[in-house]
């Protein structure tokens, strides 16, 4: 068994990195996968939270690398499926206590017992982001159809061309059908045609998200869910499976039925 | 009903082509680290040295930035006036 080493990153914060690194992470557990998900972000690690682990904690990357716990210690099993760890992020250190070669001599050790290790990138491009994608072998980028995500993810894209890590691919979170189709927003098309790289998955906006991250509880484990439906699909497309991407016109459902009805009898 | 509003009071664009727009610009700035401003200066100073040589109509010109994948290319079409000598 050897590792893919998937870095997940996005120049511009808050546009969904820890949610996407968290969701695919489950995603390849729950199809039989054994995975380890590392918080790049130290300082500001919330990989833990939103997965739901956060009074788990023991050790630390930064007390695994300088060397006051073993490895294996500072790993948090996620016990909703079979095979996914957690190694969190220090909180009352910088990122300056990690180096590039350290990130790389971790993964090296994990490498052999694990399918996939899913690094989460800080927001920016200093340190933080140099330690998460040092290891790489697949960069994903997380974008939002909206400019400054865009422009932000376009840049990341260029630096992990010229670090010879590239070609990214593409992710973009939150996508709001409705107003794609009110011309309100960039559509998946748009974003592709700007930033001309390989798509790997689009997820819609959906309130569902923020529940189950209040809940510590990933979407990805609510298949029923669009956004949990798209993680899944995107775990599927990074094992190398042909998946169709997911219609995103909305469901048909009495509400949309009625206002449909509504806006056609307005003459709209 | 805001769809509404623009259709009685003289709709604008969508906004969704603007934002492509100006992201198109800018990534190509981003891209070629090269501020709009020297864009300006460097249009003009291209067109300082050819009319050294060739008589050009500077008002015809057209200097762009394209973009083919994530690679930029300058590309310049510069209309020459027809030579004086024939007219001679």
């Amino acid at each position: 068994m050897t590792a893919t080493i998937v870095t997940i990153s996005s120049g511009k914060g808050g546009v969904g990195k820890t949610t996407t690194t968290a969701n695919l992470a489950v995603a390849l557990a729950m199809n039989g996968q054994k995975v380890v998900c590392i918080d790049g972000d130290i300082g500001l690690r919330n990989l833990d939270v939103v997965m739901g682990l956060e009074n788990r904690i023991v050790y630390d990357l930064v007390d695994v690398i300088e060397g006051r716990c073993r490895l294996r210690q500072a790993m948090i099993r996620d016990k909703r499926v079979p095979e996914l760890y957690l190694i969190p992020a220090a909180q009352t250190r910088d990122k300056s206590a990690v180096s590039p070669s350290d990130m790389v001599r971790l993964c090296d050790e994990l490498k052999p017992d694990y399918d996939w290790i899913l690094i989460d990138c800080p927001a920016g491009i200093e340190r933080g982001f140099r330690n998460a994608l040092a290891p790489a072998d697949v960069v994903v980028v997380v974008t939002n159809p909206e400019v400054s995500a865009v422009r932000d993810a376009d840049r990341i894209i260029g630096l992990v061309e010229a670090e010879e890590k590239g070609p990214a691919r593409l992710i973009i979170n939150r996508l709001n059908p409705s107003l794609v189709k009110r011309g309100e927003m960039l559509t998946p098309e748009d974003v592709l045609e700007l930033l001309a790289i390989e798509l790997i998955g689009i997820v819609p906006e959906d309130e569902n998200v923020v529940m189950s991250t209040n809940r510590g509880q990933p979407i990805a484990l609510d298949v029923k869910s669009r956004a949990g439906q798209a993680f899944q699909n995107i775990a599927r497309r990074l094992r190398g499976e042909q998946v169709p991407f997911m219609d995103l016109e909305e469901k048909s459902g009495f509400f949309n039925r009625l206002s449909k009805m509504i806006r056609a009898a307005g003459g709209n | 009903m805001a769809d509404w509003w623009d259709r009685l009071f003289g709709s604008k664009p969508h906004s969704a082509s603007n934002a492509k727009e100006r992201l198109k610009l800018v990534l190509i700035h981003d891209r070629t680290d090269l501020a709009p401003g020297q864009m300006e200066l460097l249009k003009n100073e291209l067109l300082q040295v050819i009319s050294k040589y060739i008589d050009i109509d500077p008002t015809a010109v057209n200097i762009n930035m394209m973009q083919e994948g994530r690679e930029q290319r300058l590309v310049a079409d510069i209309p020459i006036r027809p030579s004086q000598r024939r007219r001679v």
